[in-house]
């Protein structure tokens, strides 16, 4: 039988093994006038075993995850076993109305005394949304929408595609792999897939049509998806993986070339979680320190002391080593209650973000620096710090006073917009360093919005116009004398950070999971080959066909099975 | 009829956990149960959607009530709990 065997394109390497859980956007409303067929009673039965079921789940979830959470979901279930929402989808029912339509009329009748209750309700109408959908989903025989919550094993997730929106709160952990109908190996699922080390295979056609809850066996590196597997062959494939770790594992050490050209490999953390695995992983220091985890669902910026704390437990993790902290990256899809934008903005992602907020609120990008500087002192670490999304050389300056005035020694900018790329030359006259954002760039440059599933085939950073932006900040970089370093999840790509160290980039950030295979990857291949590869993908005319080309350069990329 | 008349005097209001516990208690009663705020039509108490969309905010007085035999311990019950700080 075939229908057991899918098979796509293999973008991230290893061998996943779990659940099928299909990721699903939206449930369709069911539509208005759909009628039962003339059982009310056995139709309202129906609907109430929908909500208890509902009603089992978020309890379960609740009693898993413990602590504050226990409570508000289980105040969700008993929304779910209300008993006037009840009656209500019963008097519907007994019209003659379907189940799932009674449900989402009665969710709709709440959902409006509710949102008219104003602002104070406005988080407990999203929560009854989620609990209507889910009922809806449970008559509807369709997944429920969303992330699984607090999965008791780790499952592999199915989708169409997959956003970045879809995967901002995404666990690492919680995921043996990703299976995608559509989407290439520059898709946002490899790079995302990569750089949390999942396995993941993509552009597998019938994918979507995988019974949820299926247990399925993905080989990240051949593209095979294997349907309800033999307990030997999953034993089999998890063995076979734990060997290719235990081969990447061999290459220690800094990171570098097969000639010993030095690429130094950071981590990226973006909270006390991260350090561990970025330590265990052999991280060089930090190429990205994100410290938005300190400001991000509150009120009021944190304290002085706060945020001095955070900052050392990094400093003293990392002694020794350069630690690259970004400041506050408020705005566009990171808003933040205490920093509200001067205006409301039509297109965040075009609006008042990173250094561009400071300028509005310069108290706080000045607590900041105080902390930073006050924590770095008495710990051995090289604090670099450095200012998100700047365009302009007057930017630049005005951060790098701002940073002097601290007594921050080291300040840099991230090149993320495409005017300070093309004008690199004249921005490295002023700063220190420039670290390059991948994600960002690669948005503004063929302004795909990141945020917009729909364009996840523009949002790739194989694409020869990043490549050529990424040259220019590299090389004006080494023309002033200065580093440029790298930090967006394509660093992740081993193919792509071969071409980057061949473009001249001078150290790679990336999550920490990363690391071993690219550190593989770059033991391999020589300076020369790298910037072979970097000079063949820009000389190619799409996303696709520079890493084709790229990768023929890179031949021990296929003997790693990367 | 048995009813109690009492200020809400936690800082959220009869919402979040205050209004789960009140809800959990009423459910408990094997009568009918009521809360009602000045101007708005009684709701049932047993309905965590009702009273959540009653929007009983800290220092508002809100009338709980009953219409049985020995509701006046359950009542108390409620009334503390909605008075809770």
């Amino acid at each position: 039988m075939s229908a057991d065997r899918l098979a796509g394109v293999g973008v991230s390497p290893g061998a996943g093994y779990g659940p099928a859980h299909r990721l699903v956007r939206e449930i369709p409303e069911p539509p208005r006038g759909s009628r039962h067929g003339g059982d009310a009673e056995a139709e309202r039965r129906r609907a109430e075993r929908a909500l208890e079921q509902v009603a089992a789940d978020l309890s379960a979830r609740g009693d898993r995850a413990g602590g504050e959470a226990r409570d508000v979901l289980a105040a969700q279930a008993m929304m779910a076993l209300d008993p006037g929402l009840a009656s209500v989808v019963a008097e519907l029912v007994g019209q003659g109305v379907s189940a799932p339509r009674a449900v989402f009329e009665a969710f709709g009748k709440y959902r409006d005394l509710l949102a008219g209750a104003g602002d104070y309700l406005a988080g407990r109408v999203a929560d009854l949304d989620d609990i209507r959908d889910r009922a809806v989903a449970t008559l509807e025989g369709l997944p429920l929408p969303g992330l699984p919550q607090d999965p008791p094993e780790p499952y592999v997730l199915v989708a169409r595609d997959l956003a970045p929106a879809d995967t901002a709160l995404l666990d690492p952990v919680a995921v043996a792999a990703f299976v995608t109908e559509e989407g290439g190996p520059t898709s946002h699922t490899a790079i995302l897939a990569r750089s949390l080390g999942v396995p993941a295979v993509v552009g597998c056609a019938g994918a979507t049509a995988i019974p949820p809850g299926t247990r399925v066996l993905v080989d990240g590196s051949t593209g095979a998806v294997r349907l309800s597997p033999a307990e030997e062959e999953v034993a089999r494939a998890m063995r076979a993986d734990a060997d290719q770790d235990a081969l990447l594992a061999t290459v220690t050490g800094p990171g570098a070339t097969a000639d010993g050209h030095a690429v130094p490999l950071l981590a990226n953390v973006g909270g006390p979680a991260d350090i561990a695995p970025a330590l265990a992983a052999g991280a060089e220091g930090v190429g990205l320190f994100r410290t938005e985890f300190l400001f991000l669902d509150r009120e009021d910026p944190p304290t002085w002391e706060e945020q001095q704390d955070a900052y050392r437990a990094v400093f003293e993790a990392f002694s020794g080593s350069r630690v690259v902290v970004r400041v506050l990256d408020a705005g566009a899809d990171k808003p933040l209650d205490f920093l509200p934008p001067p205006a409301p903005e039509p297109n965040p992602a075009l609006g008042e973000r990173g250094v561009r907020m400071f300028r509005h609120y310069p108290d706080v990008l000045a607590a900041q620096l105080d902390a930073l500087a006050r924590a770095a002192e008495g710990t051995s670490a090289r604090v670099q710090v450095m200012a998100p999304m700047v365009a302009t050389v007057e930017e630049a300056a005005w951060f790098a006073d701002a940073c002097r005035t601290a007594g921050l020694p080291s300040s840099g900018v991230m090149i993320e917009i495409p005017a300070a790329a093309l004008r690199a030359a004249d921005i490295a006259a002023v700063t220190g360093f420039f670290s390059i954002g991948t994600n960002d760039l690669t948005q503004y440059a063929l302004a795909a919005d990141r945020e917009a599933g729909a364009l996840a085939g523009l949002q790739d950073p194989w694409h020869p116009a990043v490549l050529d932006l990424v040259a220019l900040a590299a090389s004006a970089a080494a023309a002033a004398g200065r580093e440029c370093g790298l930090c967006g999840e394509a660093a992740a790509d081993p193919a792509l950070a071969c071409v980057f160290a061949g473009l001249g980039v001078t150290s790679l950030s990336m999550a920490a999971l990363a690391l071993p295979r690219v550190r593989a990857a770059l033991a391999r291949h020589t300076l020369d080959a790298c910037r072979r590869a970097a000079a063949a993908a820009r000389a190619e005319n799409s996303a696709a066909a520079a890493r084709a080309a790229a990768r023929a350069e890179l031949p021990a990329l296929a003997e790693l099975s990367l | 009829m048995a009813e109690r008349k009492v200020t809400v005097m936690s800082e959220v209001g009869l919402h979040a956990r205050p209004a789960a516990t009140f809800v959990q208690t009423a459910a408990q009663a094997p009568f009918d149960v009521t809360v009602a705020k000045f101007g708005v039509p009684p709701v049932n108490a047993k309905s965590i959607l009702s009273v959540l969309a009653l929007d009983v905010r800290q220092g508002e007085t809100i009338v709980i009530s009953a219409e049985a035999e020995g509701a006046d311990e359950l009542l108390d019950r409620l009334a503390a709990i909605a008075s809770a700080p």
